[in-house]
């Protein structure tokens, strides 16, 4: 595209130390040599993902199992949000190309129209990525259960709606005969893990105790993930899984029923997974929060009619460099975490 | 102040706006063959499960098909391709060799593990 090999040869320019080996600017060279180093990073991060995906000895989470949520529509949509976010980082690249395209032509307005659609294709981005790691602490509505056997399971199905808590044993807080209306499921789940649900009765915070009016689960089927005495790794379950389901909750026991994510234990794997998930998107997460800022400092300084004095749009090529690897590491991500 | 001892390498890069329309022309048409490929790779994530008898061949077309995406944002997006042949291999060189190797090693090691786990009856 450009001309760099036709700068001026001769010998004495080669000799005397002016030429650059790679006919290419110190700034941009560095900003190379920076990105080589942070891929070697990010690649580092990623093969050890692999490694201990190949060395684990329990299911790994399926992608698909997990990513399956959209923001306002709930469940049952696997991978679509991840794609969808995929897709506008992808766009936010390629309006990052075409602001480097219009500085090489010193068109300061299509400069700046392009930055700023590609700031905001980035912040789209940290936001959603917010929402994803939101949704993967929080977790199913039904949990990953434990079964009689010690068998493992993740459960699939319509999870029935908490109508209210009424209050049959008066607490600290709480009289006889109280309907409780709010933060239900929050509720709900924290008892069961905690072994403070039995016979549809919950403990709650304040020692009172209250009847759980809930609706029915539907076409509930469990998908053994650990084996047991008489379940093993793979098996669906559906005949009688509701009951099974329902007695598992109601056991009273702790730790049997585990939601969401944090770095001890998890719902949808081994600890190493979810350990890996924070770990390579929120580092990710990091190098595209700099990015929209490095972004939106290079646009101030375009607006400010900095570069054009200059004679040229480099700095936006180079933070244009960094935007793309952002890119780059995602389409890697993408992959190793989501669909394969 | 000005300096003579360095070339501004910055100031070749400059094109009109006949050159302009071609590389934009360029720029949207890898655009749609990202999106392809990102819609194709969803589409096939979400009808062939991992017990299918096909699932071997869908994650090394996975593999390769985000291979083609990288190469396409590192050739074209970041302009590598129209680097000079020594600055593209000092870049790429270094992954042809060790994070193959990496990935090689770590791989054969992870499987490993797990089969002297298994053999111990973890």
């Amino acid at each position: 595209m450009s001309n760099h090999n036709e700068t001026q040869n001769d010998s004495a320019t080669t000799w005397g130390g002016k030429v650059s080996p790679f006919s290419t600017s110190y700034g941009k060279l560095m900003m190379w040599f920076f990105l080589v180093s942070d891929a070697l990073t990010f690649g580092g991060l990623l093969i050890a993902y692999g490694f201990t995906r190949h060395a684990c000895q329990v299911a790994w989470p399926i992608g698909e199992e997990t990513f399956n949520s959209l923001p306002f529509l709930g469940h049952g949509y696997p991978l679509l949000y991840v794609a969808l976010m995929t897709f506008i980082l992808i766009v936010s690249s390629v309006t990052m190309v075409l602001a480097v395209e219009a500085g090489h032509r010193m068109d300061k307005k299509g400069v700046q129209k392009w930055m700023l659609a590609t700031i905001v294709g980035g912040l789209f981005f940290v936001g959603s990525q917010a929402w994803e790691w939101y949704h993967f602490i929080h977790g199913s509505e039904f949990g990953k259960i434990e079964l009689a056997d010690g068998s493992k399971a993740i459960v699939k199905g319509h999870f029935g709606e908490i109508k209210d808590f009424t209050v049959v044993e008066a607490g600290k807080h709480h009289h006889k005969g109280a309907v409780i209306k709010d933060d239900l499921l929050h509720q709900f789940h924290h008892a069961i893990e905690h072994g403070k649900l039995k016979n549809d009765t919950i403990t709650l915070h304040d020692g009172s105790k209250a009847l759980v009016h809930r609706a029915k689960d539907e076409h509930v089927v469990l998908v053994i993930k650990e084996d047991g005495l008489k379940y093993k790794t793979g098996q669906h379950v559906d005949k009688g899984a509701d009951k099974i389901y329902h007695e598992v909750i109601n056991s009273g026991t702790p730790h049997r029923v585990i939601y969401g994510a944090n770095l001890k234990v998890n719902e949808y794997g081994p600890t190493q997974y979810a350990q890996f998930f924070f770990f390579i998107t929120g580092f990710h997460g990091f190098h595209v929060f700099s990015g929209v800022v490095f972004n939106f400092l290079i646009f101030l300084k375009v607006v400010e009619g900095r570069y054009h004095r200059r004679g040229h749009y480099e700095m936006v090529e180079k933070t244009g460099l960094y935007w793309h690897f952002v890119d780059l590491v995602w389409v890697f991500v993408f992959t190793f975490f989501y669909l394969v | 102040m000005e300096r003579d001892d360095i070339i501004e390498y910055s100031l070749d890069t400059h094109h009109d706006e006949a050159t302009g329309v071609q590389l934009r022309k360029k720029i949207w048409k890898v655009t749609a063959l990202l999106t392809i490929i990102t819609i194709v790779e969803v589409a096939l994530g979400a009808f062939i499960k991992q017990s299918s008898t096909l699932w071997e061949l869908v994650k090394w077309s996975f593999i390769a098909l985000t291979l083609v995406k990288a190469a396409y944002i590192v050739l074209i997006f970041m302009h590598l391709g129209d680097e000079k042949k020594t600055l593209k291999y000092v870049i790429l060189l270094p992954y042809f060799i060790f994070i193959v190797y990496l990935i090689f090693i770590l791989i054969t090691e992870g499987n490993a593990v797990s089969a002297a786990l298994k053999a111990i009856g973890f």
